[in-house]
């Protein structure tokens, strides 16, 4: 056969496979407003920079009439390509294709761009979209989960791993998105459970829709396990786009050094913080009255909303901010607000990400619930990953930094290389009023007029106390700025600590309180 | 600043924080303590069998009834010396976690 014969024939392969499950089931999959396998790929990557591979790879089952059904590429397509021209590998799983089910082959195609990935120290993005496992091909499909898994986890740290929701996720399958570092979801198109609504509702006679139980706003509002909330499968790829763009490659990369660009002139950062402490405002509008060009990506925006978390830079560089929000249940660190920080001060650590703390909170939240849900061991979080964590740590303490929550916000003892504090900041083992009423009580409840008393008393803690110079005057703080020096300080910190190097005892590994 | 009609109240160590207050802690349930004689299901699950009835007197660690939870057939204990006071369920009810099952007059 001459060659542009066989070169027809393999367009023609091509061509059959590259249709997936056929037209019926793509226009099933766009009614459900759904984009085919193939077209995620090429919407998320730079222009004709996909390269796909194991496009003729086929099962070999043979029970219950496995081998009569031809598969095109087993339900998943993989390949390389590259985002804003940085390389990156890539798995989707095709829905049109036995509703995307993971077979013995479709998880060899997936741990084989796994393993690419990491021996390229690249990131990997996987696209979900699947009903779950391939049942006909029975504990096959099992053992796939488990080399995912397995190989999730030893990626983790290594290069970043992104999961995309764009479709059901269900029962074993979530722990792929679980091991790895973000999870986004699209409204009404994600949807993530371990048991289903059905299962549900025979065992526990619970009723729930797919939605409420597993669905994009759910996971990250309420459980925590998304971290990027779009509205349609557009908006969710420019996120990973914006996000890959920021992100080293590997955790033998620092973050690359881009063009400074200044923040915007609407934050004016000596505007934002009120004087009285009990009085709240938006922390992002100081993230964004120092960072780069006032870009800020949060991460788990809806979730534990009283810490914020995110990617920004600060002289070109990236640098993760961790913010205590004062606008959010006062700032207070909790269980699920401490879980959050924890993760995201060890990923930054991982990919050399320097840290920058801002804080301004009251302590810890007060309740039986909070008790008893654990809030010791998951405060204890916190504490761990700055203790442990060896990148630049910068803090700055805007306002309150109270108690427990002033250690545990990146302060001096857990090693932070820059301790800046605002002319504002309060640094003391409590508020005053919970102070006076502890140090005074025996003044205040023998005084005639103990309301005066308190009053008093409360003034002349806050006087002697409410303020950074107690602190300062220790040397647990490094300097006390002006709000409008902050950037110029945090832009020099990042710059001295350029080469910082310190050593750890030689350890296989810790063991943090998860 | 944001909006002021979505900011509410909270009290930590005798200071009162002007801020917004999260769904979770609105809705958070008060705790309660277990009434003794109360017996309720551990788990959500299905009423098999009933093995006491109201009026009976039962001993601590006495199976009282089963329940079918998670395809497994639990039998549940008594805690308490006494008398069954009454059994608000029957074989084939459908319960969730924390039912009352059983309410037995301790002593």
């Amino acid at each position: 056969m001459p060659l542009d014969k066989k070169i027809d024939e393999l367009k023609e392969k091509r061509r059959k496979a590259q249709l997936g499950g056929g037209e019926e089931a793509i226009e099933k999959q766009k009614a459900m407003g759904k984009n085919t396998a193939r077209e995620r790929i090429l919407a998320l990557l730079d222009t004709d920079s996909f390269h796909e591979y194991d496009l003729f790879v086929e099962h070999d089952a043979r029970d219950f009439d496995m081998h009569k059904k031809s598969l095109p590429s087993d339900g998943v397509v993989i390949g390389t390509g590259t985002i804003h021209g940085k390389p990156v590998a890539v798995f989707a799983q095709d829905f049109t294709v036995a509703g995307g089910s993971l077979g013995l082959m479709h998880s060899r195609k997936i741990t084989k761009i796994m393993d690419h990935a990491l021996k390229m120290r690249i990131p990997l993005i996987g696209i979900n979209d699947s009903g779950g496992a391939r049942i006909q091909e029975g504990v096959n499909s099992l053992a796939g989960y488990g080399e995912i898994f397995f190989r999730n986890t030893i990626s983790s740290g290594v290069i970043p791993q992104i999961s995309v929701i764009l479709g059901p996720c269900a029962g074993g399958a979530v722990y792929s998105p679980a091991l790895t570092d973000f999870v986004f979801v699209v409204d009404n198109i994600s949807k993530m459970f371990i048991t289903g609504p059905e299962v549900i509702k025979t065992v526990l006679g619970e009723e729930i829709s797919m939605e409420d139980l597993g669905g994009a706003r759910v996971h990250c509002e309420t459980s925590g396990n998304a971290h990027f909330f779009a509205n349609t499968e557009d908006e969710c790829f420019d996120q990973i786009k914006a996000l890959i763009n920021l992100l080293p490659p590997n955790n033998e990369s620092r973050p690359e050094k881009v063009e400074i660009a200044g923040p915007k002139a609407e934050f004016d950062i000596n505007s934002i913080v009120p004087d009285d402490p009990t009085l709240p405002y938006d922390v992002k509008d100081i993230i964004r009255a120092v960072a780069d060009n006032s870009e800020f990506i949060e991460v788990q925006e809806m979730y534990a909303r009283n810490i914020v978390i995110g990617f920004s830079r600060l002289g070109g560089r990236t640098v993760g901010f961790v913010a205590n929000q004062p606008l959010e249940m006062a700032g207070v660190l909790d269980v699920d607000s401490s879980d959050k920080a924890a993760r995201f001060i060890r990923y930054c650590d991982a990919f050399n990400i320097p840290l920058v703390t801002l804080v301004d909170l009251p302590g810890y939240l007060p309740g039986v619930d909070q008790e008893h849900a654990g809030v010791i061991r998951h405060g204890a979080k916190v504490l761990y990953a700055y203790s442990e964590a060896t990148v630049p740590k910068l803090t700055v303490i805007l306002r309150k930094a109270y108690g427990g929550g002033y250690i545990a916000m990146s302060s001096r003892h857990l090693r932070a290389d820059f301790v800046f504090a605002w002319p504002t900041a309060e640094i003391a083992v409590m508020g005053p009023e919970g102070a006076a009423n502890i140090i005074f009580r025996r003044e205040i409840m023998s005084a005639e007029n103990p309301d005066e008393v308190r009053k008093a008393k409360v003034e002349e803690y806050k006087a002697k106390f409410a303020n950074p110079y107690v602190a300062a005057s220790r040397g647990y703080i490094d300097a006390v700025i002006e709000p409008s020096e902050t950037r110029k300080l945090l832009l020099h910190a990042i710059e001295v600590s350029e080469n910082k190097d310190v050593t750890m005892p030689r350890k296989k590994h810790g063991i943090p309180p998860f | 600043m944001e909006k002021q009609k979505d900011l509410g109240k909270l009290n930590i160590n005798y200071t009162e924080y002007t801020t917004r207050l999260s769904k979770k802690f609105t809705s958070r349930k008060p705790f309660k303590h277990e009434t003794p004689g109360h017996v309720s299901s551990f788990i959500p699950g299905t009423v098999v069998e009933l093995l006491v009835k109201e009026g009976d007197s039962v001993r601590y660690g006495q199976e009282l009834l089963v329940l079918d939870a998670m395809k497994m057939k639990n039998r549940i204990l008594s805690l308490w010396d006494g008398t069954v006071e009454s059994i608000p369920v029957k074989p084939g009810d459908k319960l969730p976690k924390g039912a009352v099952l059983m309410v037995i007059k301790v002593g």
